[in-house]
């Protein structure tokens, strides 16, 4: 059980996150997100530059699924342009709720959490990331520079 | 005499499981404890040979149906030592607080006065309250919490001394720190500062531990859960001052609660069954009722002297773990069994997915109390909470697995 929840990938991004950082240059949008039911808490800072995610940071606390998930969701995200990581996001999403990636190759480290899915209480942890980088463009295509989200049910 | 713990597992059919083939070791009673067999016993009993509604039939079928639903509230009213006509059955403790919440404190609280409630609260005995304040505009006062995990009784003096005070509602144990509170002082307390003021105790985490006289707490309200006492969900009670109860409106109303009804109006039913609206939990209160007489046959002064010694040597093994601190008293005498714990580097998730895949079960999360979270600039914690089942060869699995997430998860 625990080998199918906690792959090596997913430690190796716990114990060194990629992009974890407190703040990031030239940042047009911040986002915190917190999940109440774990005290998960996340703050997502993006940077857009000709319509692409041109940088993105997480910081916060919570569970090694939700640290890790964020980390991988930042590698996999950088670089694209805003249409395409909302896609991106979506697949992850769906992925989490039983379905097969459409994007494996796309989804770098992300489809490491394919088994998370079998554990119901833990896939809002490794969703938290992925719903607040969503967020985060749909912010900046309001036009707007902040949001905060309590993923209450 | 000490309880024969291998002897009393054979009796809880759930503790006999294995998960893939380590033994199951529960931990998690303050959330619910398990049930044995005798309760099983009871309300399999009335829905294979007693089954009908209660009071209103004239065939023995329905007295006997009857009798195991009021059997069940007298052997609880002497459980804890209070008169039957003052015990309310509820779906929970919850119903129970809300019970207090509608019936007397939205009918007596006004703009100008004020209640007086602590940090500590589960949010069954915060929220009912907090409700009411924010429709009639009255005051809530807050007792924090000594650096140990204690109620500031300085504090509490403070809060009433303006005299504003017309209602108390406090914990008897907390579910996360263990605290066992001083109730009877702070009824004390708060009857002088206001002769009038009402005293509510939620008692769900001491009535399975502690010995409990409500009599002898000299407090109005007692809101207690029965799944938490060998008992089977859906069932609870409000324990109250027979009096207090009599010049009280009810809360739910329908079928049963009434003497009289018209078109224009109703009056109602004697108490306790004027708030016990519609076809009550039959087979709930006779499985309660066998939960009871199987507590009183251990006895609760065993209970909690059996509690004591685990509690004792469970801290004593989680302190010994490097990185773990816990939050709460470590002094027995001002304690009950619940134990958060943090782990030093590892979240509690983490902590009880580990233990978990060894069999082990711990609460991990808010544990209903955010407001005691934030006091303590917590998110979470692992929580371990033992009951007369267990017994110190549960140590080790617990020990072994909060090792394990240390050296699987450390950074």
């Amino acid at each position: 059980m625990m080998e199918d929840l906690y792959q090596e990938i997913i430690l190796d991004h716990y114990r060194k996150p990629h992009n974890r950082a407190p703040s990031l240059v030239d940042e047009d949008v911040h986002v915190h997100h917190s999940n109440p039911l774990c005290g998960d808490e996340m703050d997502l800072r993006l940077r857009v530059v000709d319509d692409r995610v041109d940088g993105l940071v997480f910081d916060g606390e919570g569970c090694s699924i939700s640290q890790a998930a964020a980390s991988a969701m930042t590698d996999a995200v950088i670089g694209r342009e805003v249409k395409d990581a909302l896609d991106l996001v979506e697949d992850f999403r769906r992925m989490m709720h039983g379905d097969d990636p459409a994007r494996p190759d796309d989804l770098l480290d992300g489809v490491a959490f394919q088994g998370v899915a079998k554990f119901p209480v833990r896939v809002k942890c490794a969703l938290l990331g992925w719903m607040a980088v969503r967020d985060a463009i749909q912010t900046y295509e309001r036009g707007a520079s902040a949001h905060t989200v309590n993923h209450e049910e | 005499m000490t309880i024969d713990v291998p002897t009393l597992r054979k009796e809880f059919p759930t503790l006999s499981r294995e998960l893939d083939g380590q033994r199951l070791v529960y931990l998690d009673s303050a959330a619910s404890s398990q049930t044995p067999t005798a309760v099983l016993d009871a309300m399999d009993h009335f829905y294979r040979w007693s089954r009908s509604n209660v009071h209103r039939g004239v065939y023995p079928l329905a007295e006997e149906a009857t009798d195991l639903y009021e059997g069940g509230r007298t052997k609880l009213a002497s459980f804890l030592d209070a008169d039957p006509r003052g015990v309310v059955f509820t779906k929970n403790a919850t119903e129970a607080c809300n019970l207090v919440a509608y019936s007397w404190v939205r009918r007596n609280l006004r703009e100008g006065d004020a209640m007086l409630s602590t940090v500590m609260e589960h949010h069954a005995n915060h929220v009912p309250f907090t409700y009411a304040a924010r429709d009639l505009g009255f005051e809530v006062r807050h007792i924090t919490l000594t650096d140990d995990g204690q109620l500031d009784l300085d504090v509490a003096r403070r809060l009433l001394a303006d005299g504003k005070v017309r209602f108390l509602a406090v914990g008897h144990v907390s579910n996360v720190l263990g605290t066992i509170n001083p109730v009877a002082e702070l009824a004390r307390m708060v009857r002088e500062a206001n002769p009038d003021a009402l005293v509510h105790v939620d008692g769900t985490q001491a009535a399975p531990h502690l010995p409990v006289s409500f009599r002898d707490l000299g407090v109005d309200f007692y809101a207690v859960t029965g799944h938490k006492m060998l008992g089977p969900t859906g069932i609870g009670a409000l324990v109250a001052r027979p009096e207090l109860l009599d010049a009280m409106d009810p809360f739910l109303s329908g079928g049963d609660m009434i003497r009289d009804v018209t078109l224009e109006g109703s009056t109602w039913n004697d108490i306790p069954h004027k708030f016990e609206a519609g076809t009550p939990m039959i087979a709930e209160a006779a499985g309660l009722g066998a939960a009871v007489d199987w507590l009183t046959d251990l006895g609760m002064t065993r209970v909690r002297e059996h509690e004591v010694a685990l509690t004792a040597a469970m801290i004593e093994a989680l302190t010994s773990i490097e990185g773990v601190t816990i939050h709460g008293p470590t002094d027995m005498a001002v304690r009950g069994g619940a134990i958060s714990f943090a782990v030093e580097g590892v979240h509690p998730h983490d902590v009880g997915a580990m233990l978990g895949s060894k069999g082990v079960c711990v609460r991990v999360g808010h544990h209903c109390t955010k407001p005691l979270m934030r006091c303590l600039k917590l998110n979470a914690t692992a929580r371990a909470s033992s009951y007369i089942y267990n017994d110190v060869d549960d140590l080790e699995p617990l020990v072994d697995g909060i090792e394990a997430a240390r050296s699987f998860f450390a950074r």
